[in-house]
């Protein structure tokens, strides 16, 4: 079983990979970003799977960005894959001391406190005008292990990298969720008194789906940080996080490449909605998901899950 | 008679002016089956449920192997071994029953769930199994939790509970919600269980054919004060009991 996971990463890195070479330019940053993004919905997913909804997960989202950009500002780190461990690191130490606090609360108590720290670390970043303010800060191309390309091999090797974190994370998210904790939160969102007196603590199981978001948002957002060559406190923005919360729900929980699948689609119909109608795209974005809802009421998801009676 | 399992002594709870457990205090035998009788509102639930650590209560000691765990978490009182299974049976409505037992199993095992052991792994399926076999459900493993009757859902409900090292269970009405004709057969079947297994059993219970049938000593509870604790014939044939708990004429 673990063979076909490998084989399946090794055939999905190979498909995206190819895309360096067949994608042009601006579909080749609007996958990455896709696939950066869907990092962040990665990190949401597992904790639907616990029965609750991160509305803030903009706040690992930006504190990864930011942290990459400082770091690279200001300590003239420049290599991706330090800088990408850096923010996740950071994101980790944050995650695991409010994980804690939040995993006490479900439901809209869960998803409004998660937003209001979100939202604190925007109204923050917006008032530090010597981080940039509003305006936020720019951050310069990244090397890879000491190489430092330029133009279009730049963009290849960032979407590379992308994909191959992508992969990696996808493997290790699809391990955990058919591991026994991995059970053990689908069962803590069906009956958590049940699970308790079995002997477990929910809270620790709902700690650990917050800390694996945090550091999936710190990742996606030092990624998106990198490929845009800017980072502004509207990461941290609600609209980000609502963003993010869309594309879970596009997904559902059944499935990991789903989550991707489901970020390449928004990114696909905002961007040509945004083309073709300028004034209403937003409205083409929601009548989306309402269809989505309607029809696949489990999420993209189900179309290939055989699991029966999973959670949406 | 075998050394205490658990000792109660003078355990009180009360709810704003109801007075939900008054002196409660009572010694468990190992490998004893109590019965815990009395109208709703006695105190039966209750006592399971400060046992258990669902309620804490005002004062008084739960002793179990050497320590007080009056007010401990549900989930630490497990771990040291006393389970319980609930009225209404506590199940994972979205995984089925083989599912259910896997996460028993899980949490049971050593040296806890594991973030890469495959839930679905061929061990714990077995073990799943072997336990589904004894209460004889398996037959259901693969289906849902909302497709089963009242008697698997309990069934599963008490497997679940035996999962790990159980010294005492605590069953909340075993047969209530179940069809009459299944309440001996399941009764014998969780019992044969507990039993072979060397488990103390404490059971709330209204039916005082099951009571009489299966325990060996019965608790009457009426106000949340414990009013007979003896051989089933004596409490049963109890005058104060017959008035207040059982109905039947004195």
């Amino acid at each position: 079983m673990r063979f076909n996971l490998l084989l399946a990463a090794v055939i999905a890195f190979v498909v995206l990979a190819a895309g360096s070479v067949i994608l042009p330019d601006w579909a080749m940053f609007l996958f990455a970003m896709a696939l950066a993004k869907g990092l962040v919905c990665l990190g949401i997913v597992g904790m639907m799977r616990g029965g609750v909804v991160s509305f803030g997960q903009g706040l690992y989202y930006c504190l990864g960005a930011y942290t990459a950009t400082l770091v690279a500002n200001n300590l003239g780190v420049s290599d991706i894959f330090l800088l990408t461990l850096l923010s996740s690191a950071v994101c980790l130490l944050v995650g695991m001391a409010f994980g804690p606090l939040l995993s006490s609360y479900r439901g809209i108590f869960f998803a409004m406190l998660s937003l209001a720290l979100s939202m604190v670390l925007y109204g923050s970043l917006s008032k530090m005008s010597f981080i940039g303010g509003t305006d936020g800060l720019n951050i310069a191309a990244p090397t890879f292990l000491g190489w430092a390309p330029e133009g279009r091999p730049l963009q290849m090797a960032l979407y590379i990298y992308v994909v191959a974190i992508v992969v990696i994370a996808g493997v290790l998210m699809r391990i955990y969720f058919d591991s026994e904790r991995g059970l053990l939160t689908l069962a803590t969102r069906d009956n958590e008194l049940r699970v308790e007196y079995l002997g477990a603590s929910v809270r620790n199981v709902m700690t650990y789906n917050y800390v694996f978001g945090a550091v999936l948002g710190g990742i996606g957002g030092t990624i998106a940080a990198l490929a845009l060559g800017h980072v502004d406190p509207e990461f941290a923005f609600w609209t980000t996080s609502g963003e993010f919360v869309f594309v879970a729900i596009l997904a559902g929980s059944l499935s990991v490449p789903s989550v991707f699948v489901a970020a390449i689609i928004l990114e696909l119909v905002r961007s040509f909605s945004n083309l073709y109608f300028p004034n209403t795209w937003q409205l083409a974005l929601g009548i989306f998901l309402l269809a989505v809802i309607v029809v696949l009421p489990k999420g993209l998801g189900s179309l290939v899950s055989r699991r029966k009676g999973s959670p949406a | 008679m075998n050394k205490a399992v658990l000792e109660v002594r003078d355990l009180q709870k009360t709810f704003g002016a109801v007075t939900a457990a008054q002196d409660i205090s009572v010694t468990v035998p190992e490998g004893a089956v109590y019965s815990l009788i009395g109208s709703n509102g006695a105190g039966k639930t209750t006592f399971v449920n400060m046992v258990t650590g669902y309620i804490k209560p005002d004062s008084g000691l739960i002793n179990f192997g050497n320590r007080n765990i009056a007010g401990m978490a549900p989930r630490q009182i497990t771990r040291l071994g006393i389970h319980r299974s609930f009225q209404i049976a506590q199940l994972c409505a979205e995984l089925t029953v083989e599912e259910n037992m896997l996460v028993a199993d899980a949490i049971h095992g050593h040296p806890g769930p594991s973030f890469l052991r495959r839930a679905h792994n061929a061990e714990a399926r077995e073990r799943a199994l072997a336990t589904l076999e004894r209460f004889h459900i398996a037959e259901h493993r693969d289906r849902l939790v909302p497709e089963l009757s009242g008697g698997v859902k309990k069934l599963l409900d008490i497997a679940m509970a035996m999962a790990g090292e159980t010294q005492i269970m605590m069953l909340d009405e075993p047969t209530s919600g179940v069809a009459a004709d299944e309440k001996f057969p399941i009764m014998d079947l969780v019992m044969d269980a507990l039993r072979s297994a060397g488990v103390t059993v404490i059971f709330v219970e209204h039916d005082m054919d099951i009571v009489t049938r299966y325990s060996e000593r019965v608790l009457a509870f009426y106000d949340g004060r414990i009013i007979a604790d003896d051989a089933p014939g004596e409490v049963l044939s109890d005058p104060e009991v017959q008035r207040y708990v059982t109905g039947a004429p004195a």
